[in-house]
């Protein structure tokens, strides 16, 4: 076929160039919708509490990924720096993803317990105070606000119709969960529930690629 | 600059009102978008600039600053220039051209409410997709629409090759469309809330096929259709190769669509996604190479107009930074180099020499080509103001560029550094330590970009504002465009 016959078709160039454009993602992604090392969940991962759930929207909300990646790869540095590399499992029930692309601050992916709540409180608060070179940003609003009625359990639902197994009497108490708690309890909960997940006691192969 | 609608088109009305909107509106979304660059690059380094204010701090206004710059910025300088284009290439009028200024005022609305939204932390958290779902919905339906001008207008055209430039914008708003609503998928809960209907490693993938395709067609594919109407225009001559042509857009856009899991190298990604997307990430060099060779080359035989032309050497210049660019992409794209530059400022700064070396300054030299034939002005008001435009803007890149490289190589090697006893070497907070007199640098460059921007809008506003005695003699030259 000559070439000079697309250039005077506008619609065999829109169909044409539709077609050029769609197998690189029907490749790459549809597969992956189907590839159990991608969606099972780690053995071992407890689904997130009310709380968490609260955490992690501050942290979405915030835009902490332009700054902090989750996301420990498979090169020797990172596991020696941050701990076990991360895996797809870990994040079956992230929607978003919250991998990130920047390190400006260093990955969180394993923050969960390396520091106290009170550590977290006053970094939070003005991260100065606690690392002196830091750039970070205050965040002291956190500490000031609290969730409506509602809001969690409605985060929860949402999360649930996209496949996050919370069970209904987790969603019915989220309220009372975090009634009293403020934005920076939440996100500090959050924080301290990113860890690799405890191996079951019979581990079956890990599925990471 | 003389005007080849002489004797064919001449007695096509062109419909230009949506053209002015954009064009204009390039100018200052460019400065708005790229001070709030600035306003970054500062708090990075003086972090207490944020004034403990939510809607003034570091992460709710990166995203405004990166939608302001591709989406506002660069979004307005590919609508202007495409319907520019399209109607003079095509030799007819805008397909519907209430509905081209419905686009004019949709993608407006979908900035200010961006604007709104993002300092507020409204947001789905992806990046460069951040804006929350009913905003998603405004974006498609004027994307919609675009393509309904578009494509409406190449078919009723009265010449009968569709020029190349055509093929370009054509690519850029098919995909676009594609890669947005696909990406854009999700369960609202709010009018304000909602949750991608994809995750984790999944989500990654169609995050990165959507992020590195935003790249490709938003900021490759639709720049490239500039660059094949306003080079050969400036230059007076026609386009280097047409073969060239051909095989670099089926290559350029079929290439770009598989190489975004370089994004996610060595992640929990399943490694043969990685290993595709590296591969085709280097394959992509010689499509990308094809149109920086084509345009360049479009000067052979009129080099010496360099010289003298300011606005062509903002477009020779930003396919130089586009070439560069280009290389530096496919070797980051490489796994063990990858292993060195990702999440590191490298990526910073390989995004800049992109952002502001390639798609700002072929913007900037299209928009003076375009804006006195667009508002019917003899030239724009001041040359001289163009050429000291164009250096602060050549400086500011480079300054800004080799900065960030340099702090990314520093991170790099900082955080993989060991000792024979096989500890780290460095803690985190020494290798930010050591980044503070690159941010500096970077803060100067930008700023020196940013500063060529307001002389830009100095010499727009004199050129649309002309003086009294100006405004009589225009007066007696006749009218070139319809005004409807």
């Amino acid at each position: 076929m000559k070439h000079e016959f697309i250039e005077k078709n506008v619609g065999w160039l829109a169909v044409l160039t539709a077609v050029a454009i769609s197998f690189g993602g029907l490749v790459e992604i549809v597969p992956l919708m189907n590839d159990k090392s991608a969606i099972t969940a780690q053995p071992g991962m407890p689904v997130r509490t009310a709380l968490e759930v609260a955490g992690r929207e501050v942290y979405l909300r915030e835009g902490c990924y332009g700054c902090h990646s989750q996301m420990v790869r498979t090169l020797a540095e990172e596991v020696l720096r941050y701990g076990p590399a991360s895996t797809a499992g870990e994040s079956v029930w992230d929607h978003p993803f919250q991998w990130g692309s920047k390190r400006t601050g260093p990955d969180l992916a394993r923050v969960g317990g390396r520091y106290n709540d009170e550590w977290h409180r006053i970094h939070l608060n003005n991260p100065r105070d606690v690392v002196p070179e830091s750039n970070m940003p205050g965040y002291p609003w956190l500490a000031e606000q609290g969730f409506e009625a509602g809001e969690v359990p409605a985060m929860m639902r949402a999360l649930k119709r996209v496949g996050v197994p919370f069970d209904d009497a987790a969603i019915a108490k989220a309220d009372a969960d975090v009634a009293g708690k403020t934005k920076a309890d939440a996100l500090i909960a959050f924080m301290q529930s990113l860890r690799f997940p405890k191996p079951l006691p019979v581990a079956t192969a890990e599925a990471r690629p | 600059m003389s005007e080849q609608r002489g004797t064919a088109a001449a007695s096509v009305q062109y419909e230009d009102r949506a053209i002015r909107g954009f064009a204009v509106m390039t100018v200052v979304w460019g400065i708005v978008g790229m001070t709030v660059g600035v306003w970054l690059a500062a708090q990075l380094m003086w972090p207490a600039l944020n004034f403990d204010t939510p809607w003034l701090t570091y992460s709710r206004l990166r995203p405004l600053h990166t939608n302001a710059v591709i989406f506002a910025f660069g979004g307005s300088a590919l609508f202007a220039s495409s319907y520019w284009c399209v109607q003079r290439t095509c030799r007819t009028a805008l397909f519907l051209p209430k509905l081209a200024n419905f686009t004019f005022w949709g993608w407006m609305l979908v900035i200010v409410l961006a604007a709104v939204t993002l300092p507020l932390g409204i947001t789905q958290g992806k990046e460069y997709a951040e804006l929350e779902w009913p905003i998603d919905i405004l974006i498609a339906i004027v994307w919609v629409a675009y393509g309904v001008v578009f494509f409406g207008t190449v078919a009723k055209r009265t010449v009968s090759h569709i020029y190349v430039a055509n093929w370009f914008f054509g690519a850029f708003i098919i995909a676009v469309a594609l890669l947005h609503i696909i990406n854009s998928i999700a369960i609202p809960f709010s009018w304000t809330h909602s949750y991608s209907a994809y995750s984790g490693a999944t989500d990654a993938m169609v995050q990165w096929w959507y992020g590195h395709n935003a790249v490709g067609f938003f900021l490759t594919a639709g720049f490239l259709g500039m660059m094949y109407y306003f080079v050969p225009k400036q230059v007076g001559r026609p386009i280097y190769s047409y073969r060239l042509s051909i095989v670099h857009f089926w290559a350029l856009i079929a290439v770009y669509m598989w190489a975004g899991p370089h994004h996610l190298h060595y992640t929990a990604l399943p490694d043969w996604v990685q290993s595709i997307g590296m591969v085709f990430s280097l394959i992509l060099l010689a499509p990308s190479w094809g149109g920086m060779i084509n345009g360049v080359m479009t000067l052979s035989g009129a080099w010496h107009k360099l010289r003298d032309d300011p606005i062509l050497k903002f477009l020779i210049v930003s396919l130089s930074f586009y070439g560069m660019s280009t290389f530096e992409g496919p070797m980051m794209s490489i796994k063990t180099v990858n292993a060195l530059s990702h999440y590191t400022d490298w990526g910073i700064g390989h995004v800049h020499s992109g952002a502001l070396g390639w798609v700002a300054m072929i913007s900037i030299g299209s928009m003076y080509a375009l804006i006195p034939r667009a508002f019917n002005r003899p030239a724009m008001y001041s040359i001289p103001a163009i050429n000291l435009h164009f250096w602060m803007s050549t400086v500011g890149t480079v300054l800004y560029i080799t900065a960030m490289w340099g702090a990314g190589l520093m991170q790099g090697l900082m955080w993989r550094a060991t000792e024979a006893d096989g500890t780290l070497t460095y803690s985190f907070v020494e290798s930010l330590k050591a980044t503070y007199p690159f941010y500096a640098v970077r803060l100067a460059g930008g700023l020196m970009f940013l500063g060529g921007m307001f002389v830009m809008a100095w010499n727009v506003w004199k050129t649309l504002a002309p003086p009294a005695e100006h405004a009589r003699s225009l007066a007696l030259t006749p009218a070139r465009e319809s005004h409807a």
